[in-house]
């Protein structure tokens, strides 16, 4: 009963902490300065997203979560290059 | 709570230390993308969520459901490892886009391009090619 418990209020903790970097994350995309800022912030804030699911899935005791997870890192990942190269790329639409 | 109502107290232990570790660290990183002053302040601040706190949180992962379903599971190793990898590629082509936004509106608030070690004697010689390296520097 003392391991569920414990178990039980380390995923709670775990998915609050999680869920206030996202918020953090966000507020940064909103007030950011510059187009970089932001992206940095979409960066940050997909890899808690992953986490929230991964620790979301073990609370829960579904696999499906995990699947979820891997194809936001592997798209986040994608969507962040892409956006870099296209602020390398020069003042094409600020 | 089905995973994890049958883990004993010596595994729920280190688990449970895991992602607490695991999410402290990330929300941490998040503060800090908030609460620094600069962009390259601010580049390092994600990178404590990207590194122990994802590696904490996988490994928490891997422990519980590797002791449910009594196997070595993999899955987790394989997110770890597309993190471990992508995250340096993503703050290198970041810092170069920042870095060449920042020079083109204010060439003042940063350090200028370094020029290459072949550029001096040829501009010292006054060839022919001796401007064609610097704009190749300035442009990369």
């Amino acid at each position: 009963m003392t391991t569920v418990t414990l178990l039980f209020w380390a995923a709670t903790y775990a998915q609050a902490a999680l869920a206030l970097a996202g918020c953090l994350a966000l507020l940064r995309i909103l007030i950011g300065p510059r187009a970089q800022d932001r992206v940095l912030a979409i960066d940050a804030f997909y890899i808690v997203a992953m986490l929230l699911f991964i620790v979301t899935g073990m609370k829960l005791g579904t696999p499906f979560f995990f699947e979820a997870a891997l194809v936001i890192g592997i798209c986040g990942f994608v969507g962040t290059v892409a956006l870099g190269k296209f602020l390398l790329r020069g003042e094409v639409i600020e | 709570m089905t995973a994890l109502e049958v883990m004993p107290l010596w595994l729920a232990l280190p688990v449970a230390l895991l992602m607490v570790i695991g999410a402290t660290l990330t929300f941490l990183g998040a503060l800090g993308l908030l609460r620094l002053r600069t962009f390259y302040e601010r580049i390092h601040a994600p990178t404590l969520g990207t590194s122990w706190g994802t590696a904490a949180i996988l490994l928490a992962s891997l422990i519980s459901w590797g002791w449910l379903q009594d196997r070595v599971i993999l899955h987790e190793i394989v997110i770890g490892f597309f993190v471990m990898i992508t995250t340096p590629v993503t703050l290198m082509v970041l810092g170069a886009a920042a870095l060449k936004r920042d020079r083109d509106d204010d060439p003042g608030s940063v350090p200028p391009p370094v020029s290459r070690p072949t550029a001096p004697p040829a501009a010292a010689d006054g060839a022919g090619p001796a401007p064609e390296p610097a704009p190749g520097a300035a442009r990369r």
